[in-house]
């Protein structure tokens, strides 16, 4: 399949998304890959973007209605590339696509609600459950359901699965535990890999409770507590008790700009704490929260939406590193330990939940592109920029817009390979 | 046009059962009489897609309407050659939100078929806006991303023009002392690239360079600009001066809200005739005229106006400079005092954020952080006796640059400290800082040889239009809420309000070298789409693809101008006699232009308003004892529809005496369609669209403000009608709110049962 014109674009969140997009409509034809069920990536599960406070379906709905309409994109999902051979304007590409163990024509949970197995929910960073069958999240392109085929098998024989199989037949739904994986090939004239970011793992960062106290969480779960679609459907509630949250803490640079975690800054965290502290006042209008930051890094325009925040009188920042997070066993209150860098005195503070702000840390740190000539920098960021040209987080922290900006330029460099030099 | 019609009614997904089919399929024969009507579970399968196709060939039919599952599925499935096809929700909108085998869910359904055929049997058979297309890109600025873009739009074998103000390519890069490469090593600076990139623009026979020239004017439309280049001269401070003064007055007029009046003219350059004549202008100076089919805009930046920080010693003391000239100072290796040429020891590096202004940072953001340290390493390298003390607010270092910060913390003769600057005086020997909220203590001073203020970049946009476009909306790149010409779209970063040009680099914010290459190969990209897409007949970003334009039924146009000017993207130009002259290529086709006539004579071959007044009239309103009031909803169909599918899905129930009708943007709106509704008997109309205000999220920027500015007109004619204005709302609704729809339409209904029911039912 595919050709000379084909740029291959791996990485279905919204860099992904874009370079394929952009490419097409300029003329090339895009196979898109993407290792999740559903396309989005990260933003997907992100409530609002800053500084407009939209919601990233809305770019996202717009995006899928540009692929829907396109036939010039190829888009795979629950692929993930293998191998790449070849050199810029040729080459070929080894994908594996899994199962999705379900057949429907464009079927939602609901008609799946009958299903009888339950698997932590990822998509909500496993803050709650979810059905082994599921459409991944009510706007998911593509629209078809999802299987944990491990899960269903476990269940396979006894009667409940038994029935919900016949159920879902009789709805034009067909469950099929024995498919298997499938390997095909691409051949393009061009690469974008975008496979993104992971949340920085907040269980090594011992000194901070995450994984240790329920009511310390990151800033990425933070999104989904506040989405409609999320866990506790945008109610902000501790997860110790499930009362509203009062008093909540931001601690910034978790992770961050600290030689023995992420030595780099990843641009976007202070930024996001604004944000999430605004969730939480249109929550709760009588709820405070307290950032503390080592520098606010809310550069150029954001700086409208820096000051929008801090006018906000139960938002308070201030200028401190948390060094040490504790649990009052009584409340499952959190204890904030740190220095006030100002004043130089100490902080010891409480709160009903803490959100660590940590960091991204790019993909390719660790899964390497499967491809020779790429090279990286010390943190597992692409620095090469022949024929696979890395773009958005792969590339450099950067926020949502930026990704977009060097994903429309990422297409241009592809199709650039297109036509040869 | 006569359509010849097959309609394929789903009963797969429990439609089947929820629904009487049989009835379905009479107002579909019976009715319409259409050609084809079928009912079948599960058309997207290739057996049955076969059957339709037969149809097609068979019966040569023009349309296919499928009444089943959501449009947003089965998109390639349900394209077809040689008939076009038209889709009725019957799932999301119908049976997942409302009871199985209800009167009401059954009526609604039917109501869906009726308001379908109605409106396939309405579009229109017109081929799409064809003329010959000139590819070539037009580059304004020579700096590093004007270079870069003009480099990576030849790389893919476009042709170039690139216009230069200065006599010399290169812009502020040709003085920059060190730069940074974005690449590992990150603790490294090295000598600027410029050079290289000047040599390879040079070489390429591809890019055409224009030197010490500017653009005097741009006129046409996307394919089709024609651009006057004009030697730099004294033209352009009068030009500029005219152009500035015409905007402040617009926006004078604006601000005080006398709306109603028309906006004036825009200033035409001393040559140019009435904008829109066809006639060949004479143009009596040495210029040269160029065809190209996009614009990239990387006029880059100049340094901030610091008057007004003399209390920092600006303009007071020799050697207090601004950050942009210790660059240059820099270059000629140790860096002396300006006053009396010695060499410098010791320099303070300040930000000018004394709260005299409200957003202080807006043109440093992180770059002047990272010139900071630049410069600080500067004097470390030339000076190993040298001691840098930098104060700053937030030391903004994102990404890998946090490298290049800790290295320098290392070193013991850069002090960094937070500290806000309250003065500078002189000393006997040395400058003497003095600032407040440090990490010492309160105040502190420091005696230093130099004082360095940073300095902020402001874009060249802020004093020019640069483009000089000859539009009836006038001659600039319109502003967004933080005063740049750029998007205000997250999601969409390049997309200004004037199709085919396309800002990069510094003009829309302070960046580094890095940020700009990025920025300017994304603009190329834009700009290179713009031109392949606008050869093809289709439109760009955000119905990239999308072959349908508007047409104007010009003899019966009154010129009341209000397409010219309502247009968010400036597509139409002016008749010397005051109608509308359209630029289908910088059209957007949102059709905000056809709501906007009250003459109702703009049209799209898919979308008209008589197409959707008569889904409106296709409507069955029972009479009024029935006690079943009806509620046309125009909607979004960028958001607010998405979210009522989403509704759908999530089976929430909500009243089915809502019929929605989709529109382009909710700026589409037509008033006519109010009174259609109304004279048919239609007891409430509520209108659904994007956010609107500083953060509007209408993909069209001003759409739906425009529908609730035109709503607002509309309820004197409420009153004179004896109907309480109430009967109709605006609502603004985001893609994710989709939980708020049955609160949203079922308060509605609540409303309207307050009121009788409309007394013009069965007129």
């Amino acid at each position: 399949m595919a050709g000379e014109k084909t740029v291959l674009v791996v990485g279905g969140g919204i860099s992904g998304i874009t370079a394929a997009l952009e490419a097409a409509e300029a003329g090339c034809k895009a196979v898109l890959v993407e290792k999740e069920p559903y396309l989005g990536g990260r933003v997907a599960r992100m409530n609002k973007y800053f500084p407009k406070l939209c919601p990233p379906t809305c770019g996202l709905e717009i995006n899928f209605r540009r692929l829907r309409r396109n036939p010039d994109i190829t888009v795979h999902t629950l692929a993930t590339v293998e191998t790449i051979t070849g050199s810029p304007g040729s080459y070929t590409a080894t994908i594996k696509m899994l199962p999705r163990y379900v057949e429907d024509r464009a079927a939602t949970s609901k008609c799946v609600d009958d299903c009888p197995v339950e698997i932590p929910n990822d998509f909500n960073y496993g803050m709650d459950k979810v059905q082994a069958v599921r459409l991944p999240y009510a706007m998911a392109y593509p629209m078809h359901l999802v299987a944990d085929g491990d899960a269903l098998k476990k269940a396979q024989g006894s009667p409940e699965f038994n029935a919900f199989v016949e159920s879902c037949a009789s709805k034009g739904i067909q469950i099929n535990l024995d498919a298997k994986p499938e390997t095909f090939q691409v051949t393009a004239a061009s690469v974008v890999w975008a496979t993104g970011w992971r949340p920085y793992d907040a269980t090594k960062l011992d000194k901070l409770g995450f994984g240790k106290y329920p009511n310390v969480i990151t800033n990425v779960m933070m999104e989904r507590l506040a989405s409609a679609n999320g866990p506790t459907k945008g109610a902000i509630l501790r997860p110790s008790d499930g009362r509203k949250v009062n008093n909540l803490a931001f601690v910034q640079c978790a992770g961050s700009r600290d030689e023995n975690h992420l030595p780099y800054c990843s641009s976007i965290c202070c930024l996001a704490s604004l944000k999430q502290a605004t969730y939480l006042r249109d929550y709760n209008p009588d709820a405070q929260a307290h950032i503390f930051y080592i520098d606010l890094r809310a550069h150029g325009r954001f700086e409208f939406f820096y000051d929008r925040v801090r006018n906000d009188e139960k938002i308070l920042l201030t200028k401190g590193k948390i060094v040490h997070i504790t649990e009052d066993p009584v409340t499952k209150d959190v204890i904030l330990e740190g220095e006030d860098i100002l004043s130089g005195s100490k902080i010891r503070r409480t709160f009903d939940m803490a959100v660590l702000a940590t960091g991204m840390q790019p993909n390719t740190s660790l899964e390497k592109v499967p491809a020779p000539g790429v090279s990286y920098d010390e943190f597992g960021f692409v620095v090469s920029d022949e024929g696979i040209h890395a773009t958005g987080v792969t590339k450099r922290p950067m926020d949502v817009g930026t990704c977009l900006q060097d994903a429309t330029g990422a297409a241009l460099k592809a199709l650039q390979d297109t036509v040869g030099r | 046009m006569d359509h010849k019609i097959g309609v394929y009614i789903e009963t797969g997904y429990g439609i089947g059962d929820a629904l009487d089919i049989e009835a379905l399929s009479a107002v579909a024969t019976d009715e319409f009489g259409v050609a084809v009507c079928r009912a079948d579970a599960y058309w997207n399968d290739p057996e049955k897609l076969a059957i339709i196709r037969n149809d097609i060939s068979g019966e040569g039919l023009t349309a296919v309407i499928i009444a089943g599952p959501s449009p947003r599925v089965f998109q390639e499935e349900f394209a077809f050659e040689g008939a076009f096809t038209e889709r009725i929700n019957l799932r999301e909108h119908v049976i997942w939100s409302h009871p199985a085998n209800d009167e009401d869910t059954q009526m609604l359904a039917e109501d869906y078929i009726r308001m379908g055929i109605t409106k396939a049997s309405k579009y229109q058979d017109r081929p799409p806006f064809m003329e010959e297309v000139e590819k070539s890109i037009l580059v304004i600025g020579g700096g590093m991303t004007g270079l870069t873009a003009a480099l990576d739009a030849a790389a893919a074998n476009y042709q170039v023009y690139l216009v230069e103000k200065e006599a010399r390519l290169g812009g502020w890069a040709n003085n920059f002392h060190k730069v940074f490469t974005g690449k590992p090593p990150y603790g490294r600076i090295v000598d600027s690239p410029i050079q290289e990139k000047i040599k390879a623009v040079n070489a390429s026979d591809k890019i055409k360079v224009f030197t010490g020239q500017r653009v005097f004017s741009i006129s046409g439309a996307p394919g089709m600009f024609d651009v006057v280049i004009r030697p730099d001269g004294d033209w352009i401070k009068k030009l500029d001066k005219e152009q500035n003064e015409w905007l402040a007055a617009k926006k004078a007029k604006e601000a005080s809200g006398t709306e109603e009046e028309e906006t004036p003219k825009p200033p035409a350059p001393e040559e140019a005739e009435a904008v829109g004549e066809e006639q060949e202008e004479s143009i009596d100076f040495a210029h040269e005229k160029v065809r190209v089919g996009a614009v990239v805009l990387a006029a880059g930046w100049r340094p901030e106006n610091l008057s007004g920080h003399e209390n920092l010693g600006y303009g007071k003391y020799p050697d207090v400079v601004t950050s942009v000239q210790l660059e240059e100072l820099a270059t000629k290796g140790k860096i002396t005092r300006p006053s009396d040429g010695k060499e410098v020891n010791s320099i303070a590096f300040i930000e000018c954020n004394d709260g005299k202004t409200k957003h202080p940072l807006l043109y440093a953001s992180f770059v002047n952080s990272l010139v900071t340290l630049k410069q600080a390493h500067y004097l470390r390298t030339t000076n190993p006796e040298g001691k840098a003390y930098i104060f700053y607010e937030n030391m903004r270092t994102p990404g890998q640059y946090e490298k290049y910060y800790q290295d320098l913390q290392n070193d013991p003769g850069i002090f960094l400290s937070k500290g806000t600057p309250v003065s500078v005086s002189n000393g006997a020997s040395s400058l003497t800082v003095e600032l407040k909220d440090t990490l010492l203590g309160e105040k502190v001073k420091v005696n230093v040889d130099m004082v360095v203020l940073s300095t902020g970049m402001v874009p060249m946009t802020k004093d020019s239009a640069i483009v000089n476009l000859k539009y009836r909306q006038g001659p600039f790149l319109p502003e967004n809420l933080y005063g740049f010409n750029d998007s205000h779209f997250i999601c969409f970063p390049y997309e200004t309000q004037r199709t085919g040009i396309y800002t990069a680099g510094c003009v829309r914010g302070p960046m580094d070298f890095q940020s700009c290459e990025l920025d300017a190969t994304g603009a190329a990209l834009k700009a290179i789409q713009c031109v392949e897409l606008t050869a093809q007949g289709k439109g760009v970003h955000p119905r990239a693809g999308d072959e349908s334009f508007p047409e104007i039924f010009i003899t019966r146009c009154t010129q009341c101008k209000r397409c010219t000017e309502e247009c968010p993207f400036g597509a139409y130009d002016e008749k010397p006699d005051g109608t509308p002259l359209p630029n289908p290529t910088r059209c957007r086709r949102c059709a905000i232009c056809m709501g906007s006539c009250p003459e109702r004579i703009i049209s799209f071959r898919d979308h008209s308003v008589d197409m959707i007044g008569s889904m409106v009239k296709s409507v069955h309103v029972p009479d009024e004892y029935a006690e079943k009031p009806r509620v046309i909803v125009f909607i979004c169909e960028n958001d607010a529809l998405p979210a009522v599918d989403m509704a759908g899905i999530e089976r929430l129930q909500y009243s089915a005496y809502v019929r929605f009708i989709p529109l382009r943007c909710l700026g589409n709106i037509n008033l006519v369609w109010i009174a259609d509704s109304l004279s048919k008997g239609i007891d409430g109309i509520l209108l659904i669209g994007c956010k609107y205000g500083d953060d509007y999220q209408c993909h069209f920027v001003k759409g739906s403000e425009l529908a609730e500015y035109r709503m607002g007109k509309i309820s004197e004619t409420l009153q004179r009608l004896v109907l309480e204005p109430d009967r109709i709302q605006v609502e603004q609704l985001a893609i994710d709110e989709y939980g708020k729809i049955p609160e949203l339409i079922d308060g509605f209904i609540e409303t309207l049962s307050e009121f009788d029911p409309n007394p013009y039912k069965g007129f």
